[in-house]
This record gives structure tokens, sequence and C-alpha cells, in this order.
């Protein structure tokens, strides 16, 4: 193999498991440390700067990065059960913790003269907004909702985000002076495109729940709801009971939602069916737990054939029993086990089998092709649709997807729209900066906590069961307490303080190979990486994960690292008599819009300066 | 140096061996030695050495003196019995504790200050005597704990840090362990685990006295252009008689080597050495011809390693003494004093 070349800024970031799963590319390790040392203000900032939203995220984040976790997989066989470090109610300490952090928010520049609308005020459109007001632009935000938030407000139910913390973060974007039109339900892109904004952003989500359309829908409609819009109508209040029997069908995260809010509002025999198989199920592994805890049963491999009625009323459903077979490419099919139907009774129904987009607003002679499925066509990194003023993100732009990804988008586009109002190509992205400091502070001192703690996951507590289910307004979980996560924050591995390795330097006295806890080093003659990953210490199986490989040493030998369970212990700088091994925090700082993400840049980090 | 504790965590795949134990079960504390230092590594490949040989941590004695070195069964084996003696005493307290209990396997290690200088009659006598050991000299050339001034092994012609220029002439433990009667002697470097590993295994399944001299650097004090105990230096100057492979008695022997590139050495309990010959004419069962390629080797500068002596067919002091089978501790009251008229029997055949 080649020397790996660490200049490249994936080579480290990706060792950052969790920062490189986030769509946002969330300093994970980093706010961790802070939560550690009890600066949950700083915490907080750090968040803010990537993912805006982080009291929301903190309870509701879809959170690709704990499967990323690299404690997962170290915790493999050494005794408890591995999982991540939870790292999502983590975000939330920093976030219930924090005191006033008004005064470090960005301050205003001076206007620009440009004028941005951003349609819709979900995350992506609050993310435009908030990168783009500092930078003195004219941000105006339209919504058909009397308040900002779009998903987050309306769909995600209040016993798992309260509406203060919404209100809160929504206040930290509009107080940056980005003007927001309430209750102006854009209905024409071709009279917005008239209205003389330089560019226009569309976060408008996609707002229309799937339907099923089976024997029985249109007699017993009254009982038979769209899930999304249900919830929407529960948020506002103006849904307030439901059946005592519900179905939910569905397998996703809006289903769990669903069938929560079900159980708090009257339902008392609530269940889940599901076409698919319990594991292929769309929903997070925790809001299925979450749900079943609350004592929801999800019934898998029922396919939803009828809806039963007698005299224009919802009287069950009857499903057919499949199972799942696989052809040779791992293709599923579901089919019929021969078993008789299943008849469900029940009194109401709620369907949350999938989100669709839906641009009825926008004319399809305006400029903005869209593809077969509907969806704009775009670049794949600028948001750039075919009329080149307007940009999408969130799930308007690819589909549903979820909030950070909506923020990530946000950002992209916010890049792209800065470019193109100041005449540069959206195509051209620049790449992060990065920086490497060593962590070494004198013998044996490291500035991070470097003990490897053997802690099993902390769980959230709860509200009572009875509380919690008697009033669709009380927050179910009570986050950690500071000294729980505290300890929760030590299991973090800090995965973005790297070991860097200079060649030059090294002796070859094994003494970081001796002590390595994890086995990830080894001294030995190159070869192909599909050879060498056979020929370590340890195997290095999870092809996923990068194996570092120096330059031909002294004895020709090469130093490999398998970077798969390394603790970051930082043992092999402490052993390493010549320093060859250190131990270096690597910092990623995404290119966001401003001056640092244009081709003329002076200094960059407008934002990243609020969070030091 | 540290003090930050290995984490208990270890690799996923970290298997057992036949006795239920994984390798970082035969660890000991933190090493408390310089980082970098050759010690650590001798420590890391006993340790290994056990893990394969499927030792119960509890079967192994681990003795030593002073130094450095002998500050080393700390680090590993933490689950073993343990003795810390005098300076340069060990091979007589490892004698006692080997004749009062022949069962334990018994492991010495030793310095060059060690063996060689304070404890050097020490370590001649119990080559001579032949005692069942694995002896290992962790040599440096120098003495670290007094800030490196050249130890007696220190070659002459060699540099000190300060660059004073050794006028001694060296003691060379491996010619002496030849000359002396010991019945396994090998030469090795701590920086060559793939040599030194079974070098160890092959050691401690001997049946007599077995000795190692490990050259280890010592990266403080004697790992300068000048040392000839420096990484640089050993590496380019080992001369491997053989590489080895330890083959211990439940294993299947295999062959897939040309007759010839071989030499299979099967020692008393079963285990087979298998010497990979690197060197065609080298007979490592022939003392004195083991003994002239190392003195016509060491004239041109060059460093012999690899296993270089052994007798399989070796015995020790308890033959020699004809003793008990059995360790002390487990002799009844009846064996121990077989009565008067045992004694008038002695008595009588000695008149």
């Amino acid at each position: 193999m080649q020397r790996t070349d660490t200049t490249n800024p994936a080579w480290f970031h990706k060792v950052v498991d969790c920062q490189w799963a986030c769509p946002a590319h969330t300093p994970v390790p980093e706010y961790i440390r802070l939560i550690a040392q009890g600066r949950h203000d700083d915490a907080y900032m750090v968040n803010w700067v990537a993912n805006v939203f982080p009291g929301i995220l903190g309870r509701t984040c879809d959170r690709p990065c704990e499967p990323a976790c690299r404690r997962g997989r170290v915790e493999e066989n050494n005794g408890v059960k591995p999982e991540p470090v939870a790292i999502c109610r983590l975000k939330r300490v920093a976030a219930d913790m924090k005191g006033d952090v008004k005064a470090r928010m960005p301050q205003v520049g001076p206007a620009n003269g440009k004028r941005v609308a951003c349609v819709g005020a979900g995350p992506a459109s609050l993310t435009v907004a908030r990168d783009l007001a500092p930078l003195g632009y004219e941000v105006t935000v339209f919504d058909g909702e009397a308040k900002a938030g779009g998903f987050m407000r309306q769909q995600i139910p209040r016993f798992r985000l309260p509406e203060e913390v919404i209100d809160e973060e929504m206040g930290y974007v509009f107080d940056l002076g980005v003007r927001f039109r309430a209750g102006e339900r854009i209905d024409s892109m071709k009279a917005l495109l008239g209205a003389g904004y330089d560019a226009i952003f569309v976060g408008s989500g996609a707002p229309r729940g799937r339907d099923l359309d089976l024997p029985g829908r249109a007699q017993a409609a009254a009982n038979i709801h769209i899930g999304i819009d249900w919830l929407a109508s529960v948020s506002f209040g103006h849904i307030t009971k439901i059946g005592k029997r519900v179905i939910v069908l569905g397998g996703g995260n809006t289903a769990m939602d669903c069938c929560r809010s079900a159980k708090r509002l009257g339902g008392e025999d609530v269940k889940v069916i599901v076409r698919s198989g319990f594991e292929e199920m769309k929903a997070s592994p925790w809001e299925k737990e979450d749900a079943m805890h609350e004592g929801i049963p999800i019934l898998n491999y029922h396919v939803p054939k009828s809806f039963e009625h007698e005299g224009g009323r919802l009287r069950g459903m009857t499903f057919e029993i499949v199972r799942a077979e696989y052809n040779a490419e791992g293709r599923r099919t579901l089919v019929a086990t021969g078993e008789p139907d299943v008849f469900v009774p029940c009194d109401d129904v709620l369907v949350a089998v999938g989100q669709e987009n839906a641009f009825p607003w926008i004319e399809r002679d305006c400029g903005i092709e869209f593809d077969r499925w509907g969806l704009p066509k775009l670049g794949s990194t600028t948001h750039q649709s075919t009329l080149p003023q307007v940009f999408f993100g969130g799930d308007a732009a690819f589909g549903p997807k979820n909030i950070i990804t909506a923020v990530a988008h946000g950002h992209e586009a916010a890049v792209s729209i800065d470019r193109f109002l100041h005449g540069e190509d959206v195509a051209k992205r620049p790449p992060p900066m990065t920086n490497l400091v060593s962590q070494k502070m004198g013998i044996h001192e490291w500035s991070y906590s470097n003990e490897a703690t053997n802690d099993a996951r902390f769980k959230v507590p709860w509200v009572k069961a009875e509380r919690a289910l008697a009033s669709i307004k009380v927050e179910v979980e009570l986050g950690f307490d500071a000294a729980t996560a505290f300890k929760e924050a030590e299991r973090c591995l800090n995965c973005d303080v790297q070991t860097v390795f200079t060649d030059s330097l090294c002796i070859e006295c094994d003494a970081c190979i001796d002590i390595c806890p994890t086995d990830c080093l080894t001294l030995t003659e190159n070869g192909d990486e599909a050879d060498l990953r056979t020929r370590l210490t340890a195997p290095a199986t999870n092809l996923d994960q990068g194996l570092f490989v120096s330059s031909p040493l002294k004895t020709l030998r090469i130093m490999a690292k398998d970077e798969d369970v390394c603790l970051h212990c930082g043992l092999c700088a402490e052993r390493c008599p010549t320093g060859a091994w250190d131990m270096q925090k690597f910092r990623l700082d995404v290119t966001h819009a401003g001056p640092g993400c244009r081709d003329q840049a002076p200094p960059r980090r407008v934002l990243a300066a609020a969070a030091e | 140096m540290t003090y930050i504790a290995k984490p208990k965590l270890h690799h996923p795949t970290l298997t057992r061996n036949n006795v239920g134990y994984t390798r970082r079960d035969y660890e000991g504390r933190i090493s408390t030695l310089c980082a970098g230092c050759g010690h650590d590594s001798i420590s890391a490949a006993i340790v290994q050495a056990c893990w394969e040989l499927d030792i119960e941590p509890h079967r192994v004695a681990k003795l030593s003196g002073i130094g450095c070195s002998s500050k080393t069964p700390d680090y590993f084996l933490g689950a073993s019995h343990g003795f810390n003696s005098v300076h340069g005493r060990m091979p007589s307290v490892l004698t006692g504790a080997n004749l009062a209990n022949r069962e334990l396997l018994y492991l010495g290690i030793s310095g060059d200050g060690d063996s060689a200088s304070i404890g050097l009659g020490q370590f001649a006598n119990a080559m001579r005597r032949g005692v069942r050991m694995a002896y290992i000299v962790e040599n440096n050339g120098v003495y670290g704990l007094t800030k490196g001034q050249f130890s007696a092994t220190a070659d002459r012609g060699s540099k000190s840090k300060k660059g004073a220029i050794n006028t001694d002439a060296p003691i060379d433990l491996v010619g002496l362990a030849l000359q002396l009667g010991a019945t396994y002697v090998a030469r090795s470097f701590s920086g060559d685990k793939a040599q030194l590993v079974p070098l160890i295994k092959g050691a401690m399944e001997h049946g007599g006295a077995a000795f190692i001299d490990v050259i280890s650097p010592c990266v403080t004090f004697n790992n300068h252009a000048g040392s000839t105990k420096s990484y640089d230096y050993v590496r380019e100057h080992n001369d491997a008689v053989s590489r080895i492979d330890f083959i211990s008695e439940h294993e299947e022997i295999t062959t897939d080597y040309a007759p010839g590139e071989v030499v299979d050495v099967r020692q008393h309990d079963g285990s087979v050495l298998r010497l990979r010959k690197l060197h065609p004419e080298y007979d490592p069962t022939d003392r004195l011809a083991a003994m002239n390629y190392m003195h016509e080797q060491q004239a041109r500068g060059e460093i012999v390693t690899g296993l270089l002596y052994v007798d399989p067919l070796a015995t020790d002091l308890h033959t020699a003494f004809n003793t008990t089978e059995r360790p002390l501790n487990t002799l009844g009251r009846a064996e121990l004093c077989p009565g008067a008229r045992a004694l008038d029997k002695i008595n009588a055949s000695l008149r």
C-alpha cells in the first residue's frame, strides 16, 4: 500500500465516526468534552453553529451518529451489551443546562442589499436564514402556519418535544433580523419570482401523507386519518380524542408518534401493524422500543386488505398474513403464507405509510424542471434548480429524510446562494478547513480525558408511565442529570484526538504495539490492502474502517494501524520514546456561507467564532 | 514510563487459549520503565509465549534480582508467583525454590549488571548445576538505573552516551553458559518478537538449565551512534543462525520443508523445536562447533542470534541429587520424619 495521505481532510474526518455520519458534520467529541467539563454554553454553541437546533435535535434527531459510534464496536465481546455513546441525549443536556447564550449569537453585519425568500419555516429554510442573515442578507421566511417550525412544530408530538424548546430556537434565528411572514402560504411560484427576490429557497417539506386506497376506504372515511395531518391537528389542539381501539398502519417514526399520541388521547388498545418484518421497519430502534415500552404491540407481516365497516362506521380491518422471501440478489418479496386472513377490530385507523412531495403551487412552466418522481431537478451538492436563482432543501429537495439532513441541506444551499449572489460558480465547493493540534501537556499529561471507562450506556430517566400517558403535553424523557451526563460523556472515546504518526521518528522498538489495548498496531512487511488486513496483530475485518500505512521505515517494514477499534487512549504516544506517535486534536470547519466560502476569501469562520 | 493504566477493553476478536485465558490475562501492572525500553518488549514476548503455551499462570514462579530488568516481573504474569531477591542472588533463591517445588515452571529474570557483575558467580553455578529454569538476561550493556555507566557486557570500544570509550573486555554470558554446561543456549533481540517468542517457549519447556541472552536496547542511555547495543546496531549486525518454531507435544507435526532445510529437535517432554536453518552447516546440537562459530562471528563484529545450542535430552539438578518426585510441601510427616529405624539404617551405611 501507498503511504496513507493524512493531509486529505477526509482521512481524519472519517476516523471521527460520529462526525462523519452526521449530515451536518457536528463536532460531536468536542461538545461532549465540553459537557463533561460543565461548559454547557460552549457545548451548546458548538452545536448551534453546526446544526442550528441543538435543543430540538437533542430530543428528536434520527441520530445517524449513534449507529456509527466507535464505542458500539469497542464494547463487543467486552462483557457489556455493546452500545454507542448516548450522543443525542448529551446534546439535550447541553441545551437544557446552558445559561443565557443570547450574547454569543452572531452580530448582524451591514445590509448587503440582497433579498432572499425562504418558502416554509422548517429546519432547512431556517438554516438558510440563520446562515445568511448575519452576512447582511435580507431574508424573508414565508409559512402558511402562524408559528415557525414546520414539521418540528406540527408533527412531532409535544410529549417528545416541548413547545418552549421550539420557540427558543426559532427565536435565535429570528433575532438575527430574519423576517417571518406567518400565515402566508405561497401559492404561486410565478408570483414569488415576480416579487423581486434575488434568490428563492424552497424548504416546504414533503407535506402530503400517503393514503391507502383499499376497499371500504371511502365508506369508513370518518374514522380513517392520514397520520401527519392527524398529528398536526393534535398539535394545534383541533383533535383531543380518539377511539378506544386504534390501529396504526406503517412502520416509520411517524407511525410511532401516531401510536404514542393515540395512547394519550384515549386509545386503550393501540396497535401498530406493518407489512414488513419487525427488523426492516423504518422507525429508529429506540422509537420502536419507546412505543413498546408504553404497551403498544407491533404486529409484523400483516398486509392490509380492507377496511371493514357497518352502516358507515368503521368496524375493523382485515389483513393478509405474509412471510418474507429473498431471492439470490437478496431482494425481498412478501409471499402469502396461506393462513386465513386476520380481522382486527378497531374504532379508528391512523395511516402512516409514508409521505410524498407535492408542489401544486409551482407552475410547471416557470422554468423549474421536475423529474418523473415529481421531485425538482437539482444539483446534488448545490441544491440549485434549473432556474438558477431557485434552490431547494430539506424534504422538498430529494424526498423525505429527517431534521438533521434538512439542516445540512440548508447549509449547502446557503453556500450556493452566497456564491451565486456574489457572481461565483455554485458548482465550486470550497473544501473544509482542518487543523491538528498536539494534546500533550507534559509528562503523562494529555489535555483530554484519555482513560477509557468501562461503564455501560446510561439510561435516560422517564416520568412515571401513568403521568406520561395521562397528557400529551408531558415530556416523557427527563434528560440526564449533570452527574449522569458526566459519566455518559466519559464513555466517549475522543475519536477526534487522532493518532498522528511521523515516519522519520520511529525506531521500531515495538513499545506502541506492546501497549495497545486493542491490538490496532503492527510493524510488518508491506503488501496490498487485502493481504495486509489479514496479517495484522488482530485481523482488520471491518472494511468500512481505514487502515493507516506509513512509508517504509528503517527495516523497510511499515507501521500499520487499523482504525476500527482504537480507543484513542494515547498509550501509543505515551510509550513512544521518540514522539513518532502523537495525539493531536483534529478540527474540521465545514465551509459555511460567508466570505470563507467564496473565491476571494478573506478571513473565515464568521459563525465558528461565535463558538469560541 | 507511565502511570496511566492500560484500559481493560480489548479487541473484540481476542481469543482464549486451551486453559481459558486471553493474552491480556497474562499481563501484569503498567510498566514504569522508560518509554521504548527493550525490556517491555521482552515482557510482551513472555506474555505471548505463556499464552501460546497454555500455561496456567499459577504454575509459574518468576524470580529476579535488582535493576531495570529485574523490575519487569511486575509487568507480566500478574497472577503468578514472584520473588524479587537481592542484587545478583536470583539464581540461588531460584535454586532453593526449585528444589522445594519441582512442579512449578521457573522463570529467572536478570540483567547484565545483575548477572555479569555482582551475580556472575551465582549465574555460573546455576548453569553448572543444571537448575531447571528459563534464565533470561535482558542485556543492554549499561547501568540504566545509575544513569548509563558501562556494564560488564559492554563491548570494548563502544561509546557511552557522554562520549567515553569502553576499554574493558566484555563478559560474554552466552559463551559462559555454553562452557559451563547450560543445555539450552540462545541469543535474541527485543526488537524481534518473531524470533524471541518461540525461543522463550522452547526454554520454558526445556528439561534443564535454559539460558537466553536478549539484547535489549536502553533507549535512554545506550541507543546512540557508537553503541553496540542500539536498535540500529543490532539490526545491522544480527546474524541469525536459524528461525525457530516451537511445536508443543499436542500439536500435529507437519513437514512442508525440503530435507536439509529444517532440523526437528524433540525435547524430553515431547515438544519439538523446529529450526529452519539459515546457515546450512550450523548444527545446534554440537556444543563445540557452536562456540567456535560464535567466537568467529563475534570477532567480525556480528551478533549471532537464534538457538545456538540445545541438548534435547538434558537432565537437571533433581536427577543429579536423586530428590523426591514430589514438592516438599506435599510430603507428610511420615515421609519427612521416617523415624529412628531409618536413621539407624543411614548411620549404619556410613560406618
